[in-house]
């Protein structure tokens, strides 16, 4: 097995090879946050255990890339990340995730209040039925924000960091569905980040659209790294390549055994030079 | 000639057939529409003028107009509307949003659909029971809006719960994952989302109300009261056993007050889904997905 004795201790102080980006400025004075640790994680739906042993840490304000063939669980291990596996009915989860040292699972923890800090963007693009400004007002108004000003702000600010306030900023009132495929996923990145989340998680968020809207969507998560930590699930290995800090792969070797972490790393070298004869098969595309 | 001509032949053949024969079956079904709605129409428009409309019975109903007759149809499925659309709906949502998926639920679902299919003297004969007797509201519009409701929510339940299960449940998803509680979801982005097809359900329960004979026959329809009700433990008039009493009841009743009468009763039903399926168009054009 390759998991590397460092993670077998998972404690936050331990960055992986990964270096934190450098900030500078008043941002620098703020605590650093939205890291996750996950030890040991596995998901059973019903009694099919389809995740097994998951140790890895996911460092704060870097991009972290899911791979992995299809059906090997990344949408799943994504989920936990949140909670949405919640909402579907029989699911456990197994081992500790934590997040700056808070055990998200624990009792405590309200899944809701859990989901303010982690935000998802979803494959397909799911803006609601009702305005582009309404859409991205759900979540601070879900906080509570009603104050005009203050409302205005944060959506005028939401759109230009999902670089899409230039082409919608004169019609906010227009009906969302009225957006092309790659404006709506950006409306979409822009509702999520309007909560002012620490982590977003994005389950092929490119993978419904054309290359130039991927191409904006992935500009995009290069500008916000330094804001968020982004965990991506994608099965583009140059995407993969071109926008990811780290990269875990994973696998799941037969049906009859849970799918588990063959390898996590920092995506230049993972990609480079793999540790596993399995992740350089993958990248290669010899198979998934 | 091969077989496989012979066999693309006959096929043809019976598709041909089947056309003509599903065709024709259709056109048996609006032609006996047009005929009904021709001749309630045809018969009932020579009655209807503002006398008609505002003026009470008179001359043992064989004269004058349908005003307290309007009015307690009004009241009536107005009181319906309110007891039944807030507990309808609200279990609609409970069945499709929150209820576990499990043998007692599906149990649950069955009845509530089982509960459609019960003949409306039945539940009369419940509200009788229960409503007039039993609660002593006696004959009056309340008892019979409460067992209209009995008879209509599993309509409403059932169409609310439909309508609901047909938003993309990525919509579900995404208000959640902006860490909206599950009412919050529910409340501002799935209801209002499935708001067309729940009005649908709430029209059709409703103009089943307003039709309905034998349920307010038994407990609170008033053979003749030319008053209007003053209050909820009233007795009422109402256009369906209305025309029953004119058509069975009263000799010698000119015809045109008899279709007259029901020429309001289709005329009204007809105009309140008229409006709600406009809304519903306007609604749909905005939202598709
Ligand atoms: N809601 C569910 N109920 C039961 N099993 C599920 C559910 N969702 C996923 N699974 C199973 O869990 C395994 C992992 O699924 P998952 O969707 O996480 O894979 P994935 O890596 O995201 O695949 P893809 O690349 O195709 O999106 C699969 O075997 C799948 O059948
Ligand atoms: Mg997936």
């Amino acid at each position: 097995m390759v998991m590397s004795a460092a993670l077998e201790e998972v404690t936050m102080e331990a960055p992986l090879r990964l270096v934190e980006p450098v900030r500078i400025g008043a941002a620098s004075a703020e605590k650093v946050s939205g890291s996750f640790a996950l030890k040991d994680v596995s998901v059973a739906y019903g009694n099919e255990t389809v995740i097994a042993g998951v140790n890895m840490l996911v460092p704060s304000r870097a991009v972290t890339a899911l791979i992995g063939p299809s059906g090997c669980g990344k949408s799943t291990l994504l989920r936990c990340l949140n909670r949405m596996n919640d909402e579907i009915g029989n699911v456990r989860v197994g081992g500790a995730v934590t997040l700056d040292g808070l055990d998200i699972y624990q009792k405590s923890v309200d899944p809701v209040d859990l989901r303010m800090r982690v935000g998802q963007v979803f494959q397909r693009p799911n803006p609601f039925p009702m305005s582009i400004y309404d859409n991205v007002a759900f979540g601070p108004r879900t906080q509570g924000v009603r104050k005009r000003e203050e409302l205005d702000a944060i959506i005028e600010a939401a759109l230009r960091d999902a670089a899409l306030w230039d082409e919608v900023k004169n019609h906010l009132k227009k009906h969302a569905f009225e957006l092309s495929g790659g404006q709506q996923q950006r409306l979409c990145i822009a509702r999520a980040l309007a909560t002012k989340p620490e982590v977003l998680l994005m389950d092929e968020p490119a993978s419904a659209l054309d290359p130039i809207s991927t191409q904006q969507i992935e500009d995009t998560i290069a500008e916000l790294k330094d804001m968020v930590t982004i965990v991506i699930v994608t099965h583009n290995m140059q995407q993969a390549a071109r926008i990811s800090d780290q990269t875990a792969f994973m696998l799941r070797e037969s049906m009859d055994q849970p799918a588990h972490l063959v390898e996590v790393g920092e995506t230049k070298r993972l990609f480079t030079n793999p540790d596993d004869k399995r992740t350089e098969s993958y990248i290669t595309g010899r198979f998934g | 000639m091969s077989d496989r001509n012979r066999r693309a032949r006959n096929a043809r053949t019976v598709e041909a057939v089947m056309k003509v024969v599903t065709g024709a079956c259709v056109a048996l079904v609006v032609g006996a529409a047009v005929l009904i709605l021709g001749k309630i129409v045809i018969s009932g428009i020579p009655g209807i003028s503002l006398e008609f409309l505002f003026s009470k019975p008179g001359m043992g109903m064989r004269a004058g107009g349908i005003f307290p007759i309007i009015v307690g149809t009004l009241m009536l499925v107005t009181l319906t509307a309110v007891l039944v659309l807030p507990l309808g709906i609200m279990a609609g949502i409970y069945l499709a949003e929150y209820a576990p998926k499990n043998i007692v639920t599906r149990i649950v679902r069955l009845s509530i659909a089982n509960m459609a299919g019960v003949p409306s003297i039945v539940y009369g004969l419940f509200g009788l029971a229960v409503f007039v007797l039993l609660m002593q509201f006696g004959k009056s519009l309340l008892a019979s809006a409460l067992t209209l409701t009995c008879l209509t929510l599993p309509v409403i339940i059932t169409s609310t719960e439909e309508a609901l299960r047909q938003i993309p449940s990525d919509l579900r998803q995404a208000a959640l994952a902006l860490g909206a509680t599950r009412w919050r979801a529910i409340y501002k982005v799935i209801l209002p989302a499935a708001a067309p097809g729940i009005v649908t359900g709430s029209i059709l329960g409703l103009s089943r109300a307003a039709g309905e004979t034998a349920p307010i026959l038994v407990t609170g329809a008033a053979f003749f009261l030319p008053r209007l009700p003053d209050s909820v433990f009233s007795q009422y008039m109402s256009l369906p056993y209305h025309l029953y009493v004119l058509a069975t009841q009263v000799p010698n009743v000119p015809p045109e007050i008899t279709w007259g009468t029901a020429f309001v009763l289709v005329a009204g039903v007809s105009i309140v889904s008229m409006i709600a399926g406009a809304w519903r168009s306007v609604q749909r054009r905005k939202v598709k997905w």
